[in-house]
């Protein structure tokens, strides 16, 4: 379980932004989390309020896009996505395939600031 | 001033700290010309029986060393320590694994150009460990055979970090009838392509070959360095 570390540092790069930006408060997080991430997004999801406690960020809302595997297919010689986390295999002809293009994302993408 | 939520982009990786403290230390194994090689598995699944063998078993031709994280207790750097080789515990206390700090922290005091491997053992854990890049040239992870040949299906995201699966505990593998065949086809499944050595650091069978194959890893790197 290191979704509240990781929550933590959400809210520490969250909170940066802001101040940057000068915003007195955040009201979303936009977050993309892909699933070789390592990181469940239920357990991200309950740490992120305990994580915002007392905190310039207590209030404001985790919003988390997740997004699928794409590979480069060495068959096909294109983006694929995959059959499954378990059968990382191109799910258009079946080819096996450990170049991954996308799908370790764990990446703050937009705001929402409260003025 | 305008009274709506102002949205605005800002695409930062959350744990880019740790990803740029990773690269730096990469750098740094490069140019010291140290091969670095990380351990992963589940608890008992004999990464400190595995590392103090090849730590033995390398100390008479290499300058090896080895940090190892542990939630508690010293014990391991106290195992390894038999091997007469340089080790450091990094005691993570309530962290479940290993971060790029705290590598950079325990390597102080070290000089990684009197080095030619240094191993990381990372904390026993399938899941946490996954998400933090050390900086290593190579992850290892293992999987003895006690634990059932289905774990590559069940933990596919560290599989699928590693670069080297290794098969430990060899010689309890007709014990506890492991299915090779299905322990291979399913780390092929998470990871295609992945090499896989089998093992075992009590009778030390398969160490040859894994020693071999470090070996070749680091000539290798080195060369590419000097390129």
């Amino acid at each position: 379980m290191h979704e509240l570390s990781i929550a933590m540092s959400i809210v520490d790069l969250a909170w940066e932004e802001a101040e940057s930006h000068g915003a007195p408060g955040v009201d979303v997080v936009y977050l993309k989390l892909g699933p070789l991430s390592g990181v469940v997004k239920e357990a991200l999801l309950f740490s992120y309020e305990i994580a915002c406690q007392q905190t310039p960020l207590e209030g404001s809302k985790l919003l988390i896009e997740e997004v699928p595997i794409v590979v480069n297919c060495p068959v096909c010689k294109d983006r694929r996505s995959v059959q499954s986390l378990q059968s990382l295999c191109c799910a258009e002809c079946g080819a096996p395939t450990s170049e991954i293009l996308e799908g370790r994302e764990l990446m703050v993408t937009a705001m929402e600031l409260r003025l | 001033m305008n009274p709506e939520p102002r949205l605005v982009e800002v695409r930062k990786n959350v744990l880019k700290q740790n990803d740029v403290l990773a690269r730096v230390l990469r750098e740094r194994f490069r140019e010291a010309g140290v091969l670095a090689i990380s351990l992963v598995s589940s608890p008992g699944s004999g990464k400190t029986a595995f590392l103090e063998k090849t730590l033995t078993l390398l100390h008479s031709r290499y300058k090896v060393a080895a940090l190892v994280g542990d939630l508690a207790t010293e014990n391991d750097a106290a195992r390894l320590a038999r091997s007469q080789a340089p080790v450091k515990q990094i005691i993570t206390g309530t962290v479940c694994h290993l971060e790029a700090a705290m590598v950079q922290n325990a390597l102080d005091g070290w000089s990684l150009r009197d080095l030619d491997f240094l191993f990381i053992e990372n904390v026993g854990n399938l899941v946490c460990p996954s998400s933090y890049d050390l900086g290593e040239d190579l992850r290892f992870v293992l999987l003895s055979v006690t634990e059932g040949e289905d774990k590559p299906l069940k933990y596919p995201t560290i599989f699928n970090s590693a670069d080297v699966a290794v098969i430990t505990k060899s010689d309890l593998a007709a014990a506890v009838e492991f299915d090779e065949a299905a322990a291979t086809r399913n780390i092929q499944a998470v990871r295609p392509g992945m090499q896989i050595l089998k093992l075992s650091a009590k009778t030390g069978e398969g160490m040859a070959e894994f020693l071999e194959f470090l070996e070749n890893r680091r000539l290798r790197s080195r060369s590419a360095a000097a390129v």
